[in-house]
């Protein structure tokens, strides 16, 4: 007849450096700790999740006030907000089945039902997979499109990096471009959160005139509107952020939605 | 009650884990440009160290000695994520600026040291108070370090107005090189001088020396 109450007392009789004393006390620890770690992580998510995203609503403000004149456009337009529509990113018609508020990208992704593979040759910004939706913000003034924001992702250096670029009404000339989120190298590839280097990214322009991304971050100085500066020893955090903006402004990314705005308007 | 009570006021001066011990100097050096993070990170490491003191004595008779130390750090690292979760939903701005830090508790060497040299010897309560000593240890210099960094490179403290700068009609000339990670340096460096001229019994007899200089003595 097994005991456990037996077992368990045996177990603790046992020597300190027997065998299965060492194992069991081993995979006793980690299996408590685990326990521990996975309750505090979920039930503080929600909290977590509000923080991120009022900083997240917080730096899409401070975009939108640092570029001149948008904010009386706005006003003129009685706007206080951007409108988010949610785009189909293959065929880059807007989706209006779905409430784009409740759409849930970081869900999408993680469902393989619905992610969508990358192709690897495709995929300059390493992210593997995408959802097959992405929300996009508009600005807009009696019927014209003034600025549209796009969410981008993509690895740098060690970590993934979020921004918001913000391209005006010919889809080629950036307004502003902002990091949300990046866990780079402090002091080197974390200063492309510095203000200073995100306003260099003001009226470049992502397309030549035959229509090829051709944005970069370069290593020094830049020269003419396709080159932003680069950080002197963070030359794999820049060449991210390059990727980054030429995956999602590319073919598999937002592409056909922003060809199809210049060709069509909204 | 005296010898528990030691417990905590030897690692104040006496015995403290900064300026004698020289551990988590990491910490020290990177946390200290404003006095609310500094407080932050005291009060972070103080938990952990009174918990991971307490979890590691409670079952220290149970720890193989081959695998105490992996062992140790298991439950250091979980109650740092746990405490770097807590900070995140609950004190997002300073989680922010502490950023790393919270996480790089783990490779403090005053927490594993406290646990392997106290913890794993000695009955749960003296482990606790050992480690909220040695954490109030650790407060202290950080606090002062903090105030003195805060104070002198930005004339704020806890971000209230102390000096006001030249910048904005005031007479006092920020510090800039206080806001740099060698400013702490040097501060410790100052604190550790003025401890060991105090408290002589601190300062260290050189092991090795030259010749002349031991003939002399």
């Amino acid at each position: 007849m097994f005991n456990p109450i037996q077992a368990w007392r045996g177990f603790l009789e046992r020597e300190n450096d027997d065998r299965v004393k060492v194992y069991g006390v081993a995979i006793l620890v980690a299996f408590v700790c685990a326990i521990v770690i996975s309750t505090a992580s979920v039930t503080l998510r929600p909290m977590q999740n509000a923080h991120l995203e009022a900083e997240r609503q917080a730096r899409m403000d401070a975009m939108l006030d640092r570029l001149p004149s948008m904010r009386t456009i706005m006003e003129e337009a009685g706007v206080d907000a951007l409108e988010t529509r949610l785009v189909d990113l293959a065929s880059g018609e807007f989706v209006t089945d779905i409430d784009p508020d409740s759409y849930d990208v970081q869900a999408a992704l993680n469902d393989p039902e619905q992610s969508v593979a990358i192709p690897p040759e495709l995929d300059v910004a390493g992210l593997q997979k995408r959802a097959p939706y992405a929300p996009v913000y508009l600005l807009q003034s009696e019927g014209a499109l003034l600025l549209v924001v796009l969410p981008v992702s993509g690895v740098g250096y060690q970590s993934t990096l979020r921004a918001m670029l913000a391209l005006e009404a010919d889809m080629t000339t950036v307004a502003a471009l902002t990091i949300i989120e990046q866990g780079e190298t402090a002091g080197l590839g974390a200063r492309i959160e510095e203000p200073d280097w995100q306003a260099q990214w003001q009226g470049k322009k992502v397309f030549d005139e035959t229509g090829t991304i051709v944005i970069q971050v370069v290593r020094g100085q830049a020269d003419g509107p396709y080159e932003v500066d680069g950080i002197s020893g963070a030359s794999r955090t820049g060449n991210g952020v390059t990727n980054m903006v030429r995956y999602w402004l590319g073919d598999h990314g937002f592409g056909p939605f922003l060809s199809r705005l210049q060709k069509e308007g909204l | 009650m005296t010898s528990l009570m030691k417990h905590i006021s030897s690692p104040l001066i006496n015995n403290n884990p900064i300026t004698l011990q020289i551990l988590g100097i990491c910490s020290a050096l990177a946390v200290t440009t404003s006095l609310t993070t500094a407080v932050t990170m005291s009060l972070a490491l103080t938990v952990v160290l009174c918990l991971s003191s307490a979890v590691i004595s409670l079952i220290r008779r149970h720890i193989p000695s081959v695998i105490r130390l992996i062992v140790q750090i298991t439950i250091i690292a979980s109650l740092v994520i746990v405490i770097d979760e807590i900070l995140q939903a609950y004190a997002f701005e300073i989680s922010r600026q502490l950023s790393i830090f919270v996480g790089l508790i783990v490779t403090n060497c005053l927490v594993l040291g406290r646990a392997e040299a106290f913890a794993m010897r000695n009955p749960v309560l003296p482990s606790i108070l050992d480690g909220l000593g040695n954490g109030l240890g650790y407060s202290l210099i950080l606090i002062i370090v903090g105030s003195v960094r805060e104070l002198l490179g930005k004339g704020t403290l806890l971000n209230y107005t102390v000096f006001t700068p030249v910048a904005d009609g005031g007479w006092f000339e920020p510090l800039g090189l206080m806001q740099l990670a060698p400013s702490a340096f040097f501060i410790l460096g100052l604190l550790v001088w003025l401890v060991r001229s105090i408290w002589t019994q601190q300062v260290d007899v050189p092991k090795f020396g030259l010749k002349a200089q031991r003939s002399r003595s």
